[in-house]
């Protein structure tokens, strides 16, 4: 065995190492460029992925930009709450985050309920019985279904009920808007976690064409409209919405009021 | 003069670093989406390019080549180019703040990109002087800078195309990054 080699070969490799490294230390020191202090402090809290969701080139750019005050903690959707409002206090501002958004079906023409038009027997899809005729369902606007926002569903939050319509668990559910883009009748929307009432039709047939198909079916009576004198309630094209930012938990709710039962109570009123 | 011709034109068309010997394909596809980040990886990657050959050729010759250790190349060499980008990433953002940031986080991507070590190791097995190893690593780089360029052009485009649910994002920037391998082939005959 060549023992010169083996000595010269850590004495270089370790001489290269080692002269590299105090180089750079050198240069480190020497080549030191003044930063914002506040740059370095955010960028330990940023997650490191650089993913880039930011829009940015990496957590360091982006931590620059944050002490520039050119972009929000918020754009950053990997970094949770804690990391956010640990940052948020370095840069001296408050985070407000947006409330938690989850899928909503606007249609209850389940079986028993809509009048059935047909006899469907091809692919058991929404998309594919829109092609064709829009399945068994007489109504145009609502349900078709076959459960293609159940399929596309990555959480498991969204099931199909024994009335043949499906269910949001707005508790797993993560406001994705995979479903909302899945359904072919845009029944399925999404909203903020906190509105609780909605009317649950999209039916812009007139009353009487709309209840000719369907038992819950918004007719446009508007004695929703009436009973909150056209605050929260509003009628148009046949069909009433809730308007959100107008109505509060202190309108009477005209739940019971409503003559087809299409305006309803979505999910529990502390829930987050 | 003709011969350091050779080099550049056979570095960049001939064998091409990504198209024709496959190295450096990781910012080749990565950084290949839109044409302005792609230039400034293609600017980055042939300046270190040509920095590393100088001092991979300095290196080489006066210590591996002295002390008979060409077994250490490339250890060795990783060891250089990773010290080196440091060092010039520092240098870069004390001296020129606009030129850092245009180069952004693509300079110490470089340190790991194959194509660097690829043209270390080739100037060495080629046995270049020092000025054709310079000019070697110079060409390399806009070798490389012309395939990300072409292909983030390309790619660019395929956004408004049709492109099949199942071929859409990787498979087809692979299947585009073959055929511009095959178009680079064409030159093979050229020297």
């Amino acid at each position: 065995m060549n023992y010169t080699s083996l000595v010269y070969a850590i004495i270089s490799m370790g001489g290269l190492g080692l002269f590299f490294s105090i180089m750079l230390m050198l240069a480190n020191k020497k080549l030191h460029v003044e930063e914002d202090p506040r740059i370095a402090l955010i960028g330990d809290l940023l997650p490191g992925a650089n993913c880039g969701s930011c829009g940015y080139a990496g957590c360091a750019n982006f931590a620059e930009k944050l002490v520039g005050g050119e972009s929000q903690v918020t754009n950053c959707p990997v970094c949770g709450a804690e990391a956010a409002a640990k940052i948020a206090e370095i840069l001296g501002v408050e985070v407000s985050f947006e409330e938690r958004k989850v899928a909503v079906v606007f249609c209850q023409g389940g079986k028993g309920v809509v009048k059935e038009k047909a006899r469907y027997t091809g692919i058991k899809s929404c998309i594919a019985a829109t092609l064709v005729s829009g399945g068994e369902r007489a109504c145009a606007y609502g349900c078709i279904g076959y459960g293609d926002c159940v399929a596309v569903c990555p959480f498991d939050a969204i099931h199909m009920n024994t009335a043949g319509l499906p269910e949001v668990d707005r508790k797993k559910c993560t406001g994705c808007g995979n479903c909302v883009s899945a359904c072919p009748r845009n029944i399925i929307q999404l909203h903020p976690i906190s509105h609780h009432v909605f009317v649950l039709c999209r039916n812009l047939d007139s009353g009487r064409n709309a209840r000719a198909v369907c038992n819950i079916a918004c007719i446009a009576c508007k004695i929703c409209e009436k009973a909150v004198n056209g605050v929260g309630f509003i009628v148009e094209n046949n069909l009433a919405v809730v308007d959100h930012d107008k109505y509060t938990k202190e309108l009477i709710l005209p739940t019971d009021k409503c003559p087809t039962k299409c305006i309803v109570i979505v999910g529990e009123a502390d829930e987050v | 003069m003709f011969n350091l011709l050779v080099i550049f034109l056979s570095a960049v068309l001939v064998n091409n670093y990504v198209l024709v010997n496959f190295l450096g394909i990781c910012p080749f596809v990565g950084v290949s989406k839109k044409i302005g980040p792609s230039v400034s990886m293609g600017l980055a990657t042939t300046f270190v390019m040509t920095l590393a050959s100088a001092v991979a050729w300095l290196l080489n010759k006066y210590i591996l080549e002295g002390l008979n250790l060409q077994f250490l190349q490339t250890v060795s060499f990783i060891l250089v180019i990773a010290s080196l980008v440091q060092l010039v990433e520092m240098f870069i953002k004390k001296v020129s703040r606009p030129l850092y940031d245009a180069l952004g986080i693509f300079l110490p991507l470089i340190t790991t990109n194959c194509a660097i070590l690829g043209v270390a190791l080739f100037l060495v097995l080629k046995q270049y002087n020092f000025v054709e190893s310079i000019v070697f690593g110079f060409s390399a780089g806009v070798g490389f800078t012309l395939a990300i360029v072409i292909m983030a052009g390309i790619r660019e485009e395929l956004e408004l195309a049709d492109v099949p649910r199942y071929f859409k994002g990787a498979p087809i920037t692979l299947i585009v990054a073959g055929c511009l391998a095959l178009a680079f082939m064409g030159f093979s005959g050229l020297i």
